[in-house]
């Protein structure tokens, strides 16, 4: 794999770790309004899959979306705005933390409902094949989603029509507060590519480079119109499902194993082992993205607060207003 | 040059020449292939772009609007009213809300194709119901509703060139309904009623089908010396208020006509609006025409007994004048 390019996942790894933590506490201190889900520990799956795509191509994002919108390229101080329901921000405050979208940069959108992303990914998917782009889609989504309607459906038409998406199941063990093993009777979720007859992968989702290679060759296959891929990143998220969920439901003992295998430590281990990094050089890049993370809240707090008559506005492209 | 066509052949005909005028114009549904093999579509198109879908009411909706914030304009097919209670999430919560919570960044241009609204055939509870009052409640969609194939022709081709999500509602007994439509090309703007009768008593509010019982009751009346004016809005969102209030303003009375069931239906949002917006000029109660609050059943006589109909219009209009 090429050094930049490895250079590139690290950075991305690094910044959504930062900017999760800043998240996170910024929310505890009641400086950010809404829902919030951080993506801690899962930083090896937008990243290595986000780097195997092109900067045109589609993904479709879920709840806890902001790891993928920074692995596809969105710009940190809008994504934080957007946080801090900033007019500077992604959406002008109107979406927050579950509607971030950067349609420019091909983000079709965080979710607030689980699995709507799936068939929206299709249908970016059937555009670009209509259009006669060669761009793909990815669809980010959890095992709990690969319980919904939308999952069974987006995939079935996706293979029925040869479309060029991939879908990217992150399982982190937990459907928010239910574990795995009580709501999917399969143990892996890519068993179920079975049913659509499309491959089924299943990927250390801790691991980068793997996560980064299964994306490339799935992409590939579509590109080429040899349809849709499945593909499972077995990962587990750190934090709880949301800001503030005191995690009844499972051990910190459980959490603590899963911390040691750490998917930012680990790649950083793999780029000093291979020569590519020293430690020097990894912490540099770290602190850098730290100064941008910090100027990113400055960013927001900086910026003004909607005028309460913008609630108005973008609700029809027609009149831009509201008119009954 | 006008011509007699059908209502159906009038909705054909738009969609085929926005296709012709629009490569990123496509239809996708359950089975449309065969409902279009007679028409021109098919044979013209091709099945890229007339595309059978799966039975995935949830997958035709949330796959349109991943074609249309991406450049494409779908038509995407929802067979009866009634399955679109299988595509809710997609429809209220991603395609109406997505340029909202974007910021105003997304432009979600597809038409919701509703082939058959509205009952009258025994179709029972799940094949029958009108359903428009939700979507009207919804910020961010369009709901068209025609009674004629004029207006279904010009108000398509408009909903297909809007950068909104467009519901387009045809009643199943307009289908083979005929009408005057020009050969030469036509748009009818959203939001924009149309004076369907004028008349100086009371006004009638009705669109889609009943709009033409509404236009029977009338002729009715006229025997008994009332004068009914008959206004069709075309659009229930946008809603053209100002032709409601200027009718009502004139005759001093209302009469709201709509298939759905009245509890929380079009026309209490009608009654609430007149009654807010232009109360001095009303001179009796507002009168609501609409379906009994039960589920629509199958057997000809109850499914006749609930319904609205001309005679249901006449007996509301005479109430009050």
């Amino acid at each position: 794999m090429d050094k930049e390019i490895m250079t590139g996942m690290y950075r991305n790894m690094c910044k959504i770790r930062r900017f999760e933590e800043k998240v996170s506490e910024l929310f505890a201190a009641g400086r950010i309004p809404g829902f919030v889900h951080v993506y801690i520990g899962e930083e090896a799956v937008a990243v290595g899959a986000c780097s195997a795509l092109m900067k045109n191509d589609y993904i479709t994002s879920t709840h806890r979306g902001h790891g993928h919108c920074i692995a596809k390229g969105g710009d940190l101080k809008s994504m934080m705005a957007e946080l801090f329901g900033r007019r500077t921000g992604y959406c002008k405050g109107k979406g927050g933390s579950m509607h971030i979208a950067d349609i420019d940069l091909g983000i079709l959108g965080a979710n607030g409902i689980v699995a709507a992303g799936i068939p929206i990914a299709v249908g970016a998917a059937l555009s670009a094949k209509l259009r006669g782009s060669d761009q793909v889609a990815l669809s980010f989504f959890g095992d709990g989603a690969s319980n919904r309607s939308t999952f069974h459906e987006g995939i079935n038409l996706a293979a029925v029509w040869k479309l060029p998406v991939i879908f990217l199941c992150e399982n982190n063990l937990y459907a928010q507060t239910t574990p795995a093993w009580a709501e999917t009777a399969v143990e892996d979720i890519a068993d179920r590519a079975v049913a659509y007859s499309i491959p089924g992968k299943i990927v250390d989702g801790n691991d980068v480079v793997a996560v980064y290679e299964t994306v490339e060759e799935a992409v590939k296959r579509a590109r080429e119109g040899g349809g849709p891929t499945l593909i499972e990143c077995k990962t587990y998220r750190w934090r709880g499902h949301w800001e503030g969920d005191p995690q009844r439901y499972r051990d910190q003992g459980e959490v603590e194993e899963w911390m040691k295998k750490c998917p930012i430590q680990r790649f950083a281990i793999h780029l000093m082992k291979k020569g590519i990094h020293t430690e020097e050089e990894l912490k540099e890049i770290d602190d850098a993205v730290k100064n941008e993370v910090d100027e990113a809240i400055q960013f927001a707090e900086k910026s003004p607060l909607p005028d309460p008559e913008e609630a108005l506005e973008d609700i029809y492209a027609s009149t831009g207003r509201q008119v009954t | 040059m006008d011509r007699e066509i059908t209502f159906g052949d009038a909705v054909i005909e738009a969609l085929q020449e926005e296709m012709r005028r629009d490569p990123s114009v496509y239809l996708a549904g359950e089975c449309i292939q065969v409902s279009y093999d007679r028409s021109p579509l098919l044979e013209e198109f091709g099945p890229e772009r007339v595309r059978d879908t799966p039975i995935s009411e949830t997958a035709i909706i949330a796959s349109s609007l991943g074609a249309a914030v991406t450049g494409m304009r779908p038509v995407a097919h929802i067979m009866f009213t009634d399955f679109l209670c299988c595509c809710m999430d997609e429809i209220v919560n991603q395609v109406a809300k997505i340029r909202y919570m974007f910021g105003g960044k997304a432009n979600p241009h597809l038409v919701i194709r509703v082939q058959s609204a509205g009952g009258g055939r025994s179709a029972a509870a799940q094949h029958a119901q009108s359903l428009e009052s939700w979507f009207i409640h919804v910020p961010g969609l369009r709901v068209v509703f025609p009674s004629t194939p004029y207006d279904a022709k010009g108000l398509m081709k408009t909903a297909i060139r809007s950068d909104d999500p467009v519901m387009f509602f045809e009643h199943n007994q307009l289908r083979r309904i005929k009408g005057l439509v020009p050969e030469e090309e036509y748009t009818i703007p959203l939001g924009d009623a149309d004076l369907k009768r004028e008349g100086k008593d009371v006004t009638v509010f009705a669109y889609g089908y009943l709009l033409h019982a509404a236009l029977s009751a009338a002729e009715s009346l006229k025997k008994e010396g009332v004068d009914v004016e008959v206004i069709d809005p075309r659009t229930l969102s946008p809603l053209d208020k100002d032709a409601i209030f200027k009718s009502v303003k004139k005759t001093g009375r209302l009469v709201t006509v709509e298939e759905g069931a009245k509890t929380g239906g079009v026309g209490a949002e009608i009654s609430a609006l007149v009654a807010d917006e232009v109360f001095d000029y009303i001179d009796a109660p507002i009168k609501r025409v609409a379906a009994l609050n039960t589920p629509l059943p199958m057997s000809p006589p109850l499914e006749k007994f609930v319904l609205p109909n001309e005679s249901k219009i006449i007996e509301a209009v005479k109430t009050i004048v």
